[in-house]
Formats: structure tokens, C-alpha cells, sequence
């Protein structure tokens, strides 16, 4: 199980390395779906198969779609001075080294050493907030199924976010038909 | 529980995102530098959210869907300025300037 | 009657009120005008003579009629609506409703022809309303409601033909006195309130008593300040100044506010609170020392003016003195004496100036002549034409003069002969009385100038206009006429008894005065050999007075103002008013323009306010906008790598 993830972790890294280092914009809309592909078999790994299967339906299939008609509709396959000059390299790749000197080193922590820091924090600390050593999902998944696990606190707990969603979702709708239309 | 080894791979996405989002002057590869991130951070939500339960993948849900709609929205933007100025490059869009 | 006194209070409001309509709406019906502002005023009129008789029967002597809580502050401190309808208030509330019910008719024959005819007669209604709040109200709150509105009215009316820049400034000159006066007044409500806890003046007349010895501080202080207030509502020294100016306005205006009725306000004010007065010794000194004073000064200024108003605003000031000197001695229903009596022969005065300038203005327009029709240099003779006004102002001029048995001659002998009695035990009253003294003789004596330049001698205005020149109409010289008889028989109602009399209105006033007057030491007896002297002394003074007047004035060549030499020694002194306005200038005004001007309107205002508050937040706001558009330039890689920076910084702080 390690071992897979590692193979689709070093997929999921190449994939990107590549996605954002391809100057034609449509390989890197390409690349950016395998990534994508990598990272839902992640999700699978990590218990999460309902998400993995959205992350294929929804990103992978239809925004990264929305992606490549409009880079087809523009016909921008190569365009000319599309990287920065030495200063923005210099600003983008210092920045992004220091974030990720800041970021990466999150990888050492195991479910205990999590359990422990959080339990020693000053204040109150919610109970729920100090994890137990153990697989939650898998124990969800196991009552309720997958889809199931999901859904019982999508439509219970967090009922009204889901529903103003739909709200979201409209907005953007007339937002996106309002902009990309010529007349109206 | 490969609960660090997530983590890490999360902030490498991460931060090839932002590597990306800085260096590149195509907008619409910028874009797609930011649905790298918005992935990384989901990668994040969904290893932590099998040590604490579902509520983590809920929100992954719910970034989905503000991806989604922000690719809408984010794209027709794109269009419009296309038309307007027959470039996409970010150079030459600044309508912002104060 | 009495609980419906607030009748005579709403009537000529209404009258007030729908005159304004008219003056806005109709400003030509004149004769509703009239029959409204003039038949307000008989009704109040009537009111209070309903009030006066019930009163003279009425088993107790002072009623209190509640309308409406006004300001119930709290349980210590409330102040009612309220009018008092005493023997004091009920004398006053005759003689503002009957000689402004006179001076309400006049001025339909002399304002006819006037435009703004609705809006005289609206202030003039307005002013009677304030006037008896003033006079009625029942403690000194409603009372300054009716202390600020006659001030206001005045203004108003100064100003009232205020297309001339002069007329509004005598306006705001006449506001402006009158404020520092208020002030005095407000601060002497202030320490009442603190010191005795009630503004009532049945309550400030029976707490005072317990509350101060005779002679403390409190009184004295309380007392400075009403007198203050008195000064500037009834033009004594030091604040006489606005009253000579106030004679812009029209004449019957100055008969019934500027002579007759606000300016003895003050006098009314101590009398009312003479519960005060009396326990400051010192005050009531200040009071008749101040009185006496402006009696003299302002008579010497009357020596020397020729503009018939003038002369009678002096002379107006010179009065008001003696009823101050009156009350300042505590012969406080002398006082009101004199304020009755000059009420009438003072409005007669006006009004029969009002006649004559109506005449001469008359005659000089139609002469397209543009000489001043209220210079007595332009006018003599007048007698020819008009007999009645001639005879009726000779009248009164006897009777300020003070020539028995005309009204003046009592009550001017009284005030007199009281600072006499006093002066043998004060000293000081005795250089008072020396001033009345010499004051009364040259009242007499300014009085026969003007009437041997008016209507003796030769006209001196032109053959052109001397054709145009006419008595008054009817209208004008029926109030005349009863004024007259005022004037002649108004002594009678306190007849003293060396001349077969009851002193009937000292007696009316007792009530109101027996608290001051156990307080007080009373008068020392006059043995009746120095009374009749002091009568002979004052008859004396008057009747020289009138014939020196006379003589001296007659024996003169009275040149036109456009031929007339320039004044020298003492007379260019008088005729320039003791240069009181000027010095004024220099003292007040002056330094008052410049802090205005240089300090506070270029340093404080331009300079500190605009420039640096107004200007300097605007340009800090300028510059941090600068330092902030300098974050916008629009570029996309530049907010990312904000961002990104915004996004290192929070996790330094939450990643160890």
C-alpha cells in the first residue's frame, strides 16, 4: 500500500513539475489532468472513494474540459514571452522555496505526535479535536458505505451550506454567461 | 497511516502551484497553477480527515465546488478579455492600476 | 375676569399672528389689518379693565392663574405657565393695553400710507404679547420669555424700514445692548435658583427674607445682575446707547416701545424684585446713584440735539433715570408713579412728533424737497398750522417739565423729595437728589427749545412746502387728545396729601411692596416747612428751566442745517453726545474687531482651522492615498507574490 502511494506520489509531482514547465498551454492542461488522475488514486488510498471518484467526474472531466475548449477556442497553443524575465523567476522560485521550507517539513508528523500537540495547547481543547490512533474513515466506511459516510453529515449537519451551494453555483452560472457573451 | 508522507506531498503541490501561478504570464496557465493548489490543499483536507472523521471530505466537497465555479466565472473573465484585448498575457492587463 | 387674564394675552397674539398671514398673503387689505390689530387690542384692553375692577374688589390681593406646567424638571425644580395677577401687575397691564391701544390707533392714520403695513401692525401685536407676559408673569422664567420677545420686537421694529443699512444697524445696536443686559438677568436667575431654589416671585419674595441677612453678599450679587439686565432694557448708564439710536424706527413705535412701555421693563424688574433689593443696600445705592447720573447726563445731551426724536430719546433716558433714582431710594410706588405718568405725557410727546414729522415729511415731499422732516431747524411756526398738536405737546411739555398740576409735577416731586428725606441720613442720596434737581431744570429747559423751534417763530422749511403743511387727520388726534388728559389729570391718582389727596396708588401698592418695606428703614419725615420748600425749589427749577428754554432760544437766529456754523466749547461736547459712541468705538468695538478679524478669523480660522486641520487631514488622506495607489499597479504577478509574502508570514507565526 506504501509503495503504491509513493509510485502515484512521484507521479503526482512529476505531472505538475511538468504541467507548470510546458510552454505550450495545452500539454500543460494535459499534464495538469494527470495530476489530477494521480491524486484521486490518493484519495483512494486514503479511504476517501467518493471523493476520488468526484475528483475524476467533476475536475479531471469537466473543469479541465472547460479548460481546454477555451484554450482551443482562443488558439493559444504557444504563446511567445509566456515566462517572466530573471527578476520574476527570481522573486517566484525564492518565494515558493521559502514556502516550501516552511510547508514541507509538515511531513514528519505522525497521527501520534498530532494527538500530542494538540492535546498540549494552551486553552481549552475541544476533545474532538485530540485524534484517537486509529482509522476514522475506515470505520465509517465500513457503517455506511462510501457514499454513505459522505452523505450522512452532507445532508445532516451540514445541510444549509450544501443547499446555499446551489445559490453559488447559480451565481456563477449567470455570472459566466454574462461575461462570455457577446450581446445580451 | 502515510499521514506525513500526505502532508508533504500536499505542500510540494502546493508550492509547485505557487512556483507556477509567479513565473508564468499566460493567464490561463496561471489559472490552472491555482487548481493545483486548490488540490493540494484538498490532498490535505482528505489525509487529516481519516484521522478525524468525514467532515474533512465534506470540504473537500465544497472546495470542488467553488473550483468549479471559479473555473466557470475565472474563464469567461478570461474570454471577455480576450476579446477586448486580443492577449491573455498578464503583462498587459493592468485595468487595476492605481 | 381674573383667571381669564390670559385673554388679554391670546387676543393680540391672534391679532399678531393672523396680521403676519395678511402681511405675507394680502399685504394690501389695510382695513382688516386695522380692524384686526386695533380691535385685539381694545378687546385686551377690556380684559384688563374686567381684571383691574374685580381685582379692586377682591378679598385677597394677589391671584396666581396656572396654564400649563412648563418645565417640571424634577420634584425641586419645576417652572409653570403661569401669570400673576397682583396690584402691581394689574396697574401695568391698564397702561400697556391703554396706551397701546392709543398708539395702535395712531399709527392707522400714520403708517396708511406705508407698505409694509400688515407687518407693522403684526410686530406691534407681538410686542403687546410679549410685553404682558413680561408684565404678568409669575415668576422671572415667563417673565424673561416676555424680557427676550419685546427685545426681539424692538429689533424688528428699529429695523422696520430696513431697506436703509442705518435703520438695521441701530436695529442690531439696540439687540446687541440688550444681550449684554439678558446676560445679567440669565446669571441673576442662575444663583437665585442656586441660592434660594425657586424662581417664583412670591417665593423669592418670602424666602429671601430667611435665607439673607441684610447687607451679604448673595442679594448684593443677585441684585447687581437684575440691575445689569435693567440697564440694558431701559438704556441707563452704561448701556443708554442704543435707546437715541433706536429712533430709527418708525414714531409710534418709539412712543409705545422706546418710551411708554419696554424701556421702564427694568424698573417694573426691581420693583417686582424688590425683596432683593432691599436687603443689598449697596445695590439699591448703585440703582439710584446710576439713576441720577443718567438723568442728568442724558438731560444735558438734550440741551444740544436738534433732531426732534433725539431730543425726546434723551429725554426718554433722562426719565428713566429718575424712576431708577426712585426705586433705588425705595420709594418704589413713586417709581411706578412716574413710570405711569411719563407713560403718558412720553407717548403724547412722540405722537405729537409723530404729527408733526408726518406733516413736515408731507409738506417737504411735495416741495421735492430733501431736507430732514425731523430737524427742528427746518421746521418753526408750525402753530398755524397745527393748533391741536401744538396745544397738546404744550401740554405735556408742562407736565415733564414738572409744572403743577400736571401729572409730572407729583410724581417727579416725589422721587425727589424721597432722595431728599434719604439724603438726611445717606449722604449720598442728597448728591442724587442735587443731580435730579438739576436734571429736572434742564428738562424743562430742552423741552421749551424744542417746542419754541417747532412750533414758535417763522417757518423756516420754504414758501414751497410751507403750502403743503396741515394738521394730522382725526385718526391721529383723538389719541392725542385722550393722551392729553392723561397727561393733565394722570397726577390724581396719587395725589399726595399736601394737596387734598389720598396717595391712592402708594396705598394700591402696598401689598406688593410691604416686604421691602419692613426690611427697609422708612423715609425719614420731612418737617412741612422742607417740603414745601423742596416743592418750591422744584417749581422753581421747571419754570426757569421753561423760560430760559424759552427766551434763549427765541432771542436766537436758528440757521437751516445747511447753514448752520459748526458748534463750539460745551455745546460741540453735547451735540456730539459726550462723545459716548465713539469712545465706545474705540474701547469695545475696536478691540472686538480685531481679536475678530486677525486673531480669530485669520490665525484661528484661516489659519489653523483651514489651513492646517481642513487642509492638513486632507493632504495626510492625500499621501497615504499616494503610498496606497503605489500597491495598485494592476499587475496580477505582483498581488500573487503579496499573497504569497501575506502567506509566509502567517505561517512563520503558526509553524515551529
Amino acid at each position: 500500500m506504501t509503495l503504491v502511494f509513493y509510485v502515484f506520489a512521484v507521479w503526482a509531482v512529476a505531472s505538475a513539475l511538468l504541467c507548470i514547465s510546458r510552454s505550450n498551454a495545452l500539454s500543460s492542461a494535459l499534464w495538469l489532468v494527470s495530476t489530477m488522475f494521480a491524486l484521486a488514486a490518493i484519495f483512494v488510498i486514503l479511504q476517501a472513494e467518493f471523493i476520488a471518484i468526484i475528483q475524476v467526474l467533476v475536475y479531471a472531466g469537466a473543469v479541465m474540459v472547460l479548460f481546454l475548449f477555451v484554450i482551443m477556442l482562443l488558439n493559444l497553443e504557444v504563446v511567445p514571452h509566456d515566462w517572466r524575465r530573471w527578476r520574476g523567476w527570481v522573486i517566484g522560485i525564492g518565494l515558493a522555496g521559502v514556502l516550501g521550507a516552511l510547508l514541507v517539513p509538515l511531513g514528519v508528523y505522525t497521527p501520534a505526535r498530532l494527538a500530542r500537540e494538540v492535546s498540549t495547547m494552551p486553552g481549552t481543547v475541544d476533545p474532538h479535536l485530540v485524534f484517537p490512533e486509529g482509522d476514522a474513515m475506515a470505520a465509517a466506511n465500513v457503517a455506511y458505505g462510501a457514499v454513505g459516510s459522505v452523505a450522512q453529515p452532507l445532508f445532516q449537519a451540514y445541510l444549509i451550506p450544501f443547499e446555499i451551494t446551489s445559490v453559488l453555483l447559480l451565481a456563477a452560472v449567470i455570472g459566466a454567461v454574462v461575461l462570455a457573451k457577446r450581446k445580451l | 497511516m502515510l499521514l506525513g508522507p500526505s502532508l508533504a506531498l500536499s505542500a510540494v503541490l502546493f508550492v509547485l502551484g505557487v512556483a507556477g501561478v509567479l513565473i508564468r504570464r499566460n493567464a490561463i496557465v496561471v489559472f490552472m497553477c491555482v487548481e493545483l493548489m486548490l488540490n493540494a490543499v484538498n490532498l490535505s483536507f482528505v489525509a487529516l480527515a481519516r484521522l478525524h472523521g468525514v467532515s474533512g471530505q465534506i470540504m473537500v466537497f465544497f472546495v470542488m465546488t467553488v473550483a468549479a465555479a471559479e473555473a466557470a466565472v475565472g474563464l469567461a473573465i478570461i474570454l471577455a478579455i480576450f476579446r477586448h484585448t486580443q492577449s491573455v498575457d498578464l503583462a498587459n492587463i493592468n485595468l487595476l492600476k492605481g | 375676569m381674573i383667571q381669564l387674564v390670559w385673554l388679554a394675552v391670546l387676543l393680540p397674539l391672534i391679532g399678531a399672528v393672523l396680521n403676519g398671514i395678511l402681511a405675507i398673503r394680502r399685504p394690501g387689505a389695510k382695513t382688516a389689518v386695522s380692524v384686526i390689530g386695533v380691535g385685539t387690542l381694545l378687546g385686551s384692553f377690556g380684559v384688563a379693565v374686567g381684571t383691574f375692577t374685580e381685582l379692586l374688589h377682591a378679598p385677597v390681593a394677589s391671584f396666581r392663574v396656572l396654564l400649563w406646567q412648563w418645565l417640571p424638571v424634577s420634584d425641586r425644580f419645576s417652572v409653570d405657565l403661569a401669570f400673576q395677577v397682583d396690584h402691581l401687575s394689574a396697574v401695568m397691564l391698564l397702561v400697556i393695553t391703554g396706551v397701546g391701544g392709543l398708539i395702535h390707533l395712531f399709527s392707522v392714520g400714520y403708517m396708511r400710507s406705508d407698505p409694509g403695513y400688515a407687518r407693522y401692525f403684526a410686530y406691534l401685536n407681538l410686542f403687546i404679547v410679549f410685553m404682558l407676559v413680561l408684565v404678568l408673569g409669575a415668576s422671572l422664567p415667563v417673565s424673561y420669555i416676555g424680557w427676550e420677545g419685546v427685545g426681539l420686537c424692538s429689533y424688528l421694529l428699529i429695523g422696520f424700514w430696513y431697506e436703509v443699512d442705518t435703520n438695521s444697524d441701530a436695529g442690531k445696536k439696540a439687540f446687541l445692548a440688550n444681550r449684554i443686559g439678558d446676560f445679567g438677568v440669565l446669571i441673576a436667575m442662575f444663583l437665585l435658583w442656586w441660592s434660594l431654589g425657586t424662581l417664583e416671585y412670591t417665593g423669592i419674595t418670602m424666602r429671601a427674607g430667611a435665607e439673607f441677612s441684610i447687607g451679604s453678599t448673595m442679594p448684593l450679587l443677585i441684585a447687581l445682575f437684575l440691575f445689569l439686565g435693567c440697564t440694558g432694557k431701559s438704556a441707563q448708564i452704561p448701556l443708554y446707547v442704543w435707546l437715541p439710536d433706536a429712533m430709527a424706527g418708525p414714531t409710534p413705535v418709539s412712543a409705545l416701545i422706546h418710551a411708554a412701555t419696554m424701556v421702564t421693563a427694568g424698573v417694573f424688574l426691581v420693583v417686582r424684585t424688590a425683596a432683593i433689593f432691599t436687603l443689598a443696600p449697596v445695590a439699591l445705592e448703585v440703582v439710584a446713584i446710576v439713576g441720577a447720573l443718567t438723568a442728568f447726563f442724558a438731560a444735558s445731551i438734550g440741551l444740544r440735539q436738534y433732531d426732534i426724536k433725539k431730543v425726546l430719546a434723551y429725554s426718554t433716558v433722562s426719565q428713566l433715570g429718575y424712576m431708577f433714582l426712585g426705586v433705588g431710594t425705595g420709594a418704589f410706588a413713586s417709581g411706578i408713579f412716574h413710570l405711569i405718568t411719563h407713560a403718558f405725557f412720553k407717548a403724547l410727546l412722540f405722537l405729537g412728533a409723530g404729527s408733526v414729522i408726518h406733516s413736515m415729511h408731507h409738506a417737504l415731499h411735495h416741495a421735492r424737497s430733501h431736507a430732514d422732516a425731523q430737524d427742528m431747524r427746518n421746521m418753526g411756526g408750525l402753530r398755524r398750522w397745527m393748533p391741536w398738536t401744538f396745544a397738546l405737546m404744550l401740554l405735556a411739555t408742562l407736565a415733564i417739565a414738572g409744572v403743577p398740576p400736571f401729572a409730572g409735577f407729583f410724581s417727579k416731586d416725589e422721587i425727589l423729595a424721597a432722595a431728599f428725606a434719604r439724603g438726611t441720613e445717606q449722604p449720598i442720596y442728597l448728591v442724587c437728589w442735587a443731580l435730579g434737581l438739576v436734571a429736572a431744570l434742564m428738562t424743562a429747559f430742552y423741552m421749551a427749545r424744542l417746542v419754541a423751534m417747532t412750533f414758535l417763530g417763522k417757518y423756516r422749511g420754504g414758501d414751497m412746502s410751507a403750502a403743503h403743511l396741515h394738521e394730522a387727520p382725526l385718526m391721529m388726534t383723538a389719541p392725542l387728545v385722550v393722551l392729553g388728559a392723561l397727561a393733565v389729570a394722570g397726577g390724581l391718582i396719587n395725589l399726595p396729601h399736601f394737596a387734598g389727596g389720598h396717595a391712592w396708588l402708594e396705598h394700591w401698592l402696598e401689598p406688593v411692596t410691604e416686604v421691602a418695606a419692613m426690611v427697609m428703614k422708612p423715609l425719614p419725615e420731612l418737617a412741612r416747612s422742607q417740603e414745601a420748600l423742596l416743592i418750591l425749589l422744584a417749581i422753581t427749577a421747571a419754570v426757569a428751566g421753561l423760560i430760559g428754554g424759552y427766551v434763549l432760544t427765541s432771542r436766537t437766529v436758528i440757521a437751516t442745517p445747511e447753514h448752520a456754523a459748526p458748534e463750539r466749547g460745551l455745546w460741540r461736547v453735547l451735540y456730539h453726545k459726550f462723545y459716548v459712541d465713539e469712545l465706545y468705538q474705540l474701547v469695545f468695538v475696536n478691540p472686538v474687531m480685531w481679536v475678530s478679524r486677525t486673531a480669530l478669523w485669520q490665525t484661528v480660522d484661516a489659519f489653523l482651522i483651514d489651513r492646517i486641520g481642513v487642509g492638513g487631514t486632507a493632504r495626510v488622506a492625500e499621501g497615504l492615498g499616494w503610498l496606497g495607489s503605489r500597491l495598485q499597479n494592476g499587475q496580477v504577478a505582483f498581488y500573487v507574490a503579496m499573497f504569497a509574502v501575506g502567506a509566509v508570514l502567517i505561517l512563520r507565526t503558526l509553524v515551529r
